[in-house]
C-alpha cells in the first residue's frame, strides 16, 4: 500500500508539473498583453512595468523563475487585482466557490442516486421515461442557460431568492441549483445503467430466491453494488463543477474563483491565471487520488489485492 | 404424470407458460405435468431451451416479468402456488423451496461477507437474532465442507474458488432446511473433479436435511448417481419419465435415445458419440404433431399430424411417442440403445428380481475434497 501511494504521489507531481508547463506556454500564446487595455501608457512606462514584473526577460527565464516561485507556494503578484499576491486572492475567494461546489455536488449526486435508482427499479415505465428525458435535458442544457433561466424566473419574476450577489445562505441557492444540474443528470444516468445491470445479475436472482422483498433486494444488494462504481464518477463531476462555476459565478456575481478566473483571462493577468489553474489542478488530482483510495477501501475485491487473499 | 400417491410434495398439473416478446408469444412450457415425492430426487433433463429452468422457476414464482401462466396448477401443501400473491411467495422462497444456480462465480453478492449471505434467509424467515443466525450460518458452513469456517465466514466471495463458492450457495439454499431444493445445473460451470465433489456433497446433505431435490441438467451422465427418477423434456414438454433404471436401460422415446447416445459412458461404449442432429423447433410457432418429428429418424406419418399421448410402459414409466402405439410397426433402436435394452431384459430375468449392473456413471464416489484455493 505504501509503495502504491508513493508511486501515485510521484505521478501526481509529474502531472502537476506538466500542467504548469503547458499552461504557462499556452498562456504566453494568448493574444494581447497585460497592458493592452491601458492605451494611455507611454512606451517607456510600459517597459518599466515589464521590468518590475520580469516580463522583459526571455520566456524560458520567466518560466524558470515562475516554477521556482510556485514550488515555494509563491504565485507572484496579480497584475490586475491591486497588485495583491495571487495566493491571497485565492484564499479570499476560495470559500464561496468551495461552498457552492460542495453544495452542488451533494445535492446533485444525492438527487441523482434517488432518481436514477427509481428509474432503474421502474424500468421501462413512464416513470423511467420521464426521468430519462429530464436527465438528458439537464445534460444538454449548458449550465449558463440554466443559470439565466433560474435567475430570471425564480429570482426576478418569482422573487423567491436573491437574483445575484453574495450574503446569507439564500444567495447560494440559485447558483447551487444551476451548478447541480450537471452532476445530477450524470449521476442519475450512471446509477440507472449501473442498477439495471446489477438487477439482472445472478446474485440478485439468488437474493429473490432467498425470499427477500423487492425493497430488501434493492436495499441490501442492488444499491451497494451500484453505488461503489459511482465513486469513480466523482473526479469527472469535480471537473464539471469547476467549468460550470466559471460562468455560473459570473452570472450570479458570486465573489468566487470562477469569476476571478474569467476576469484574469480577459486581462492577461498571467500570475492569476497560473495560480488558479494550478489550484484547480491540485484539487482535481487530489480528488482523483482520494476517490481511488476510497474505492479500494469500499470494494472488497480491490481492497484485498494488496493484503492477504 | 398421473400419480395419486399421497406423499407427493409437489404436483404440477398441465402447466402452460408463454412469454410475450417483440416477435410474438414464445410457448415455452406446453402442458407439463409431474410430481415430486418426499425425499426423492427428480432429475429433469433436456437440451438447452427445452424449458427446464422456466418450469422450475415457476415453482418459486420467479419467472421473468413477461411470463404469462396460460394454464395449469402447481400444488404444494394442498395449495396452488400459481394463485399465491408475491407476498405469499416470498414466504415460501428460501424457506420451503430453495434454489441453487448454475454459475457459482456470479451468484454470490461480491460486496457482502459470505456469512451474512448465508444467514440472510434465516433472518428473513425465522426472525432469529443476527447473532444466532450467524452461529447457524457457521454450522452450515462447516456442514458444506468449508475448512477453517470460523475465519472464512468473514471472507468475501472472491476469496473462494468456484467449487467452494458453490458450497456456499448450497449452504444458503439449505440454511432454512427447505422441503424442496431446486438445483438448476449446479455443476455445469465447474470442472469434472469438483463436479463430482459437489454432487457427493448434495447427496450427503439431502440425507441429513431430508429434502427433496429437483435436479436440472442437460447431461444425463451426471444424473445416474444422483436421481431416483428422471423426466426428459423436449421443446416445452415432458416426453418420457421413469425411474433412473427405466430411463437408462429401457428408454422408449427416440429423443431419450438421442440423449443417451450423446453421453459418454464406459459400459455402453459404442465408439462414437453422437449429438442429436438438427435443432429444437421454434417455440414461437411450435409444429403440429410431435415436436421432435423433424429430427426423429423413426418418425411415423402420424407424428406430423397428431401429438402422441403418454403410453404406459410400467407403473412408473411413461413415454409420449407413437412408436409405443400397438398399431405402430416395431422399430429397432440404435445399436447402443438395443444393448441397453438387452441389459434391461437380463436384469429382469427369472423371478423378476432387479439386478442393477454396477454403474460406472456414478462419478461421485472416492473423491477427496481438494478444491481449496
Ligand atoms: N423471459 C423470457 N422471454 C422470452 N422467452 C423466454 C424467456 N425465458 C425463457 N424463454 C424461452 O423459454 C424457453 C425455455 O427456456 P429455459 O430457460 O427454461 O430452457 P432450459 O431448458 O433451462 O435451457 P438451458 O439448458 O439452456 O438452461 C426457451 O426457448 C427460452 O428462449
Ligand atoms: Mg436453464
Amino acid at each position: 500500500m505504501a509503495k502504491y501511494l508513493l508511486k501515485r504521489l510521484f505521478y501526481l507531481i509529474l502531472t502537476l508539473f506538466l500542467i504548469a508547463t503547458i499552461t504557462f506556454f499556452m498562456m504566453k500564446l494568448l493574444p494581447g498583453t497585460p497592458l493592452s487595455n491601458e492605451s494611455k501608457l507611454s512606451h517607456t512606462q510600459i517597459q518599466m512595468i515589464y521590468h518590475t514584473y520580469g516580463l522583459d526577460k526571455p520566456v524560458w527565464q520567466q518560466y524558470l523563475i515562475y516554477l521556482a516561485g510556485m514550488v515555494r507556494g509563491n504565485f507572484g503578484l496579480s497584475f490586475q487585482f491591486d497588485n495583491q499576491p495571487v495566493s491571497y486572492l485565492l484564499a479570499t475567494r476560495m470559500p464561496a466557490s468551495f461552498q457552492l461546489g460542495i453544495q452542488a455536488m451533494i445535492v446533485g449526486v444525492l438527487l441523482g442516486i434517488i432518481v436514477g435508482g427509481i428509474a432503474a427499479i421502474r424500468r421501462n415505465t413512464w416513470v423511467d421515461g420521464t426521468m430519462t428525458v429530464i436527465s438528458i435535458l439537464m445534460i444538454s442544457i449548458p449550465s449558463f442557460v440554466l443559470a439565466i433561466l433560474l435567475q430570471y424566473y425564480i429570482g426576478l419574476k418569482a422573487g423567491a431568492f436573491p437574483v445575484a450577489g453574495w450574503g446569507n445562505f439564500s444567495y447560494t441557492i440559485l447558483p447551487t441549483i444551476a451548478l447541480a444540474g450537471s452532476p445530477f443528470a450524470t449521476t442519475a444516468r450512471f446509477i440507472r445503467t449501473e442498477m439495471v445491470d446489477v438487477m439482472s445479475s445472478d446474485y440478485i436472482e439468488l437474493a429473490k430466491a432467498k425470499g427477500l422483498t423487492s425493497t430488501g433486494v434493492v436495499y441490501h444488494h442492488a444499491l451497494r453494488n451500484s453505488l461503489i462504481p459511482l465513486i469513480t464518477l466523482i473526479g469527472p463531476l469535480t471537473v464539471n463543477l469547476m467549468t460550470g462555476s466559471l460562468v455560473v459565478e459570473n452570472i450570479f456575481a458570486v465573489p468566487g474563483i470562477g469569476e476571478q478566473f474569467v476576469k484574469s483571462i480577459t486581462t492577461n493577468d498571467y500570475p492569476t491565471i497560473m495560480g488558479i489553474t494550478m489550484m484547480y489542478s491540485v484539487l482535481l488530482v487530489v480528488v482523483l487520488l482520494i476517490t481511488d483510495i476510497v474505492y479500494g477501501i469500499v470494494d472488497p475485491r480491490i481492497r484485498l489485492q494488496g493484503g492477504r487473499s | 404424470m398421473e400419480n395419486n400417491d399421497t406423499e407427493n410434495l409437489i404436483e404440477v398439473k398441465n402447466l402452460k407458460i408463454n412469454f410475450d416478446t417483440y416477435a410474438g408469444k414464445v410457448k415455452a412450457i406446453r402442458d407439463v405435468s409431474f410430481h415430486l415425492k418426499k425425499g426423492e430426487t427428480l432429475a429433469i433433463v433436456g437440451e438447452s431451451g427445452s424449458g427446464k429452468s422456466v418450469t422450475t422457476r415457476s415453482l418459486m414464482g420467479l419467472n421473468a416479468d413477461n411470463a404469462e401462466i396460460a394454464g395449469g396448477q402447481i400444488m404444494f401443501h394442498g395449495e396452488d402456488v400459481l394463485k399465491k400473491s408475491e407476498k405469499e411467495m416470498q414466504q415460501i422462497r428460501g424457506k420451503d423451496i430453495a434454489m441453487i444456480f448454475q454459475d457459482p462465480m456470479t451468484s454470490l453478492d461480491p460486496t457482502m461477507k459470505i456469512g451474512r449471505q448465508i444467514a440472510e434467509p434465516l433472518i428473513i424467515h425465522n426472525h432469529v437474532s443476527k447473532k444466532q443466525a450467524m452461529a447457524q450460518a457457521l454450522e452450515m458452513l462447516k456442514l458444506v465442507g468449508i475448512t477453517d469456517a470460523e475465519h472464512r465466514i468473514n471472507d468475501y466471495p472472491h476469496q473462494f474458488s468456484g467449487g467452494m463458492r458453490q458450497r456456499i450457495v448450497i449452504a444458503i439454499a439449505l440454511i432454512c432446511y427447505p422441503e424442496v431444493l431446486i438445483a438448476d445445473e449446479p455443476t455445469t460451470a465447474l470442472d469434472v473433479t469438483i463436479q463430482a465433489q459437489i454432487l457427493k456433497l448434495m447427496k450427503e446433505l439431502q440425507e441429513k436435511i431430508e429434502t427433496s431435490i429437483i435436479f436440472i441438467t442437460h447431461d444425463l451422465g451426471v444424473v445416474a448417481g444422483m436421481a431416483d427418477r428422471i423426466a426428459v423434456m423436449y421443446a416445452g414438454k415432458i416426453v418420457e419419465y421413469g425411474t433412473v433404471d427405466e430411463i437408462f436401460y429401457n428408454p422408449q422415446h427416440p429423443y431419450t435415445w438421442g440423449l443417451l447416445n450423446s453421453m459418454p459412458t464406459l459400459d455402453t461404449q459404442s465408439g462414437e458419440l453422437s449429438a442429436i442432429p438438427g435443432t429444437p423447433p421454434d417455440l414461437l410457432d411450435p409444429p403440429k404433431g410431435d415436436a421432435f418429428a423433424a429430427r426423429n429418424p423413426y418418425a411415423l406419418k402420424i407424428d406430423a399430424e397428431q401429438e402422441p399421448p403418454f403410453f404406459k410402459v410400467s407403473d412408473t414409466h411413461y413415454a409420449a411417442t407413437w412408436l409405443l402405439d400397438p398399431r405402430a410397426e416395431k422399430v429397432t433402436p440404435p445399436e447402443a440403445i438395443a444393448k441397453r435394452q438387452a441389459q434391461w431384459a437380463k436384469m429382469h430375468t427369472d423371478d423378476g428380481e432387479l439386478v442393477r449392473p454396477a454403474t460406472p456413471l456414478n462419478t461421485a464416489d472416492n473423491l477427496d475434497d481438494s478444491d481449496r484455493e
